[in-house]
């Protein structure tokens, strides 16, 4: 099936035309994140250390974060699927003898790779030249992180691919998307690491879904023992589990709404 | 490739129908109301065939195309799509059928042509060369050529669908299904696609069902007309016999050396005025009508209109035979 790596290839293509916004995205990332970092920062220097993070692990969280948010899209955008719905221009792509699923993944992947090496790479690398980052010291470890990353990107894909699938029965999924981008940025550890929370209420954020997309990729950077099973392999099947979990969730539920829903317009 | 033995069934359709339930009225009153957008279609197409899907809007045509297609699961009836039940095995007809719902389109809409055209080709598994062949030949009877590497959002409507009928053939389906194919295209593009069409059934005896609010693409192209109306099945059969089913009177289209009011001849009815000329619906003979109007006024010039299958159609869908008039002709679209 060679189809689904070229709809990965346009993906790419398509999002390496936007190329005044991937500078200015980097800009955003780099003052957030400076920002974010100089708010850690006094707060460490009053309390050098929290729940086993310490100033320097949080800073580089910080960074690790500002180089994924785009890249998982956590806070959007929604993928073009939910207006599709929307219109009943989903019609259009159920009548390809592909997966739906499987189609918008593969597009979604292609934007996730473009983000990821040309606005996530630069907006850390300014991190590491402004700051003193805690990075990983052997290149099977950064191999390991780049692992991570992917794992993350195809969890964001599944969980904006369920909010947008919601769109067949509600049609407007807008109202979901003022939810989860509340609770998604604060679940997934962007707001604030999840280990400055307390332990009670990290422990509920670090079972959903969402902290694989930044918090565990972060943990996995920095080599944490908070991972599951205190290792980066326990973070990494953490992940798996999740990504693997929701595309089956996300593979039936299309398959519920394609055969009871209606294609909407003439 | 039409064969000498009975041609197979491509469609076949018994007792079809579709409901939608609607909610209505305000959120905390919403009230329940059941509408049958298809009810009780029996429609049986073989290889080769041309159909005309005819109704006037909200008919059902395209909930009948979105069943036939497998994206619309039908309330009651049976349906079989080159064998196979369209919404249980939509992917599998889908890699056999070709698909232009003229509303919306299957380009992607910021890349090239060809890049979309390109992806077809992984997407229905077409060895190289045969894709190839059948793009050159395509690009050249549309004329796809000036356009294939400009931007599907950039491309006239026109240009557009061409590109999206190229999409829907490359992979050599049995059976096309077309919804609206001509919609807001000039005459030019029009004739482009139908005489593309009819050459495709003609070469490859590609069977074709087809919905078109253009009388023009029926005319030229249907071997066979199905109409619908509110659902329900009104007409199954050819051109001719529809005609034959409303009669439609013939038109006397005169041009006087004068305007003069509205003309009392027996055997005709006027219709309408516009100046010196003036329509006669005819329930006499032409000529018998013509020498009337000569006795009384000076004619300049004049025809007679057959009855053209618009008309026709129009009639059919308000039920003519209550006997109401059909009609003033209407003047050619320009
Ligand atoms: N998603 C839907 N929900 C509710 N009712 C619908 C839906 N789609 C179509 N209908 C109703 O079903 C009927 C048939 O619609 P359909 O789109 O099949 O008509 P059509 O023959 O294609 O008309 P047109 O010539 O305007 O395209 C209409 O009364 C329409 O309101
Ligand atoms: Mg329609």
């Amino acid at each position: 099936m060679r189809v689904y790596p070229a709809v990965y290839i346009r993906g790419l293509r398509r999002y390496s035309t936007y190329r005044a916004a991937t500078i200015a995205g980097i800009l955003t990332n780099s003052v957030f994140g400076c920002i974010n970092a100089a708010v850690l920062i006094a707060l460490f220097s009053v309390r050098p250390e929290i729940n086993g993070y310490d100033m320097g692990d949080a800073v580089t969280q910080v960074f690790v974060c500002q180089a994924l948010i785009a890249t998982v899209a956590v806070m959007g955008p929604p993928l073009d699927l939910g207006e599709r719905v929307r219109t009943g221009a989903v019609g259009v792509d159920l009548l390809r003898p592909v997966s739906l699923m499987g189609w918008w993944l593969a597009e979604d992947l292609g934007r996730a790779t473009f983000s990821l090496v040309f606005r996530g790479t630069p907006t850390f690398l300014v991190g590491t030249v402004l700051f003193d980052l805690v990075l990983p010291k052997t290149l099977g470890h950064w191999a390991l992180v780049l692992v991570s990353c992917a794992l993350a990107a195809v969890i964001g894909f599944a969980l904006r691919y369920l909010y947008e699938l919601a769109g067949f029965w509600i049609l407007d999924t807008r109202g979901i998307w003022a939810i989860v981008g509340m609770l998604g940025p604060v679940a997934a550890g962007m707001l604030l690491p999840l280990a400055l929370y307390p332990p009670a209420v990290s422990g509920v954020l670090r079972a959903l879904p969402w902290a694989s997309t930044i918090q565990i990729p972060a943990e996995i950077l920095l080599g944490k023992e908070s991972l599951p099973g205190g290792s980066i392999a326990g973070g990494l099947a953490l992940q798996a589990g999740w990504a693997l979990g929701l595309l089956l969730l996300g593979a039936w539920i299309t398959s519920v709404a394609t055969r009871k829903v209606v294609v909407q317009g003439g | 490739m039409t064969s000498t033995h009975t041609p197979e069934t491509v469609i076949e359709a018994v007792g079809l129908g579709r409901d939608f339930v609607l909610s209505e009225g305000p959120l905390f009153r919403r009230r329940r109301r059941t509408v049958s957008a298809v009810r009780d279609i029996d429609l049986t197409v073989r290889s080769g065939e041309i159909v005309g899907y005819l109704g006037p809007n909200g008919a059902g045509k395209s909930s009948t195309m979105k069943m036939l297609t497998g994206i619309l699961t039908p309330t009651t009836g049976h349906l079989r799509v080159l064998g196979v039940e369209p919404s249980r095995e939509r992917t599998r007809l889908a890699a056999r059928i070709g698909v232009v719902f003229g509303q919306r389109t299957t380009l992607w809409w910021d890349l090239p042509l060809r890049d979309s055209l390109e992806l077809t080709r992984h997407m229905y598994r077409v060895p190289a060369a045969d894709h190839a062949r059948r793009l050159a030949e395509l690009t050249e009877l549309l004329e796809l050529g000036p356009f294939l590497g400009t931007p599907v959002r950039q491309l006239s409507l026109g240009q557009r669908m061409r590109g999206d009928l190229t999409a829907a053939l490359l992979h050599g389906p049995r059976l096309l299904v077309l919804d609206e194919p001509t919609i807001g295209l000039d005459v030019v593009s029009k004739s482009t696609i139908r005489e593309f069409l009819l050459r495709a059934n003609a070469e490859e005896g590609t069977t074709i069902l087809l919905t078109t609010h253009d009388l023009g693409d029926v005319e030229r192209l249907c071997h066979r007309v199905v109409v619908i109306d509110k659902g329900s099945m009104a007409y199954d059969g050819d051109l001719a016999g529809l005609r034959a089913t409303v009669p439609v009177p013939r038109v006397l289209v005169v041009d006087l050396t004068a305007p003069a009011p509205a003309l009392h001849v027996e055997g005709a009815r006027c219709v309408r005025v516009e100046g010196p000329r003036q329509w006669l619906e005819l329930a006499d003979n032409p000529t018998a009508v013509i020498g009337r109007v000569a006795a009384e006024h000076e004619i300049a010039d004049l025809t007679v209109q057959e009855p053209d299958i618009e008309g026709v159609v129009a009639s059919l869908y308000r039920g003519a035979a209550a006997g109401e008039p059909s009609p003033s002709p209407s003047p050619s679209p320009s």
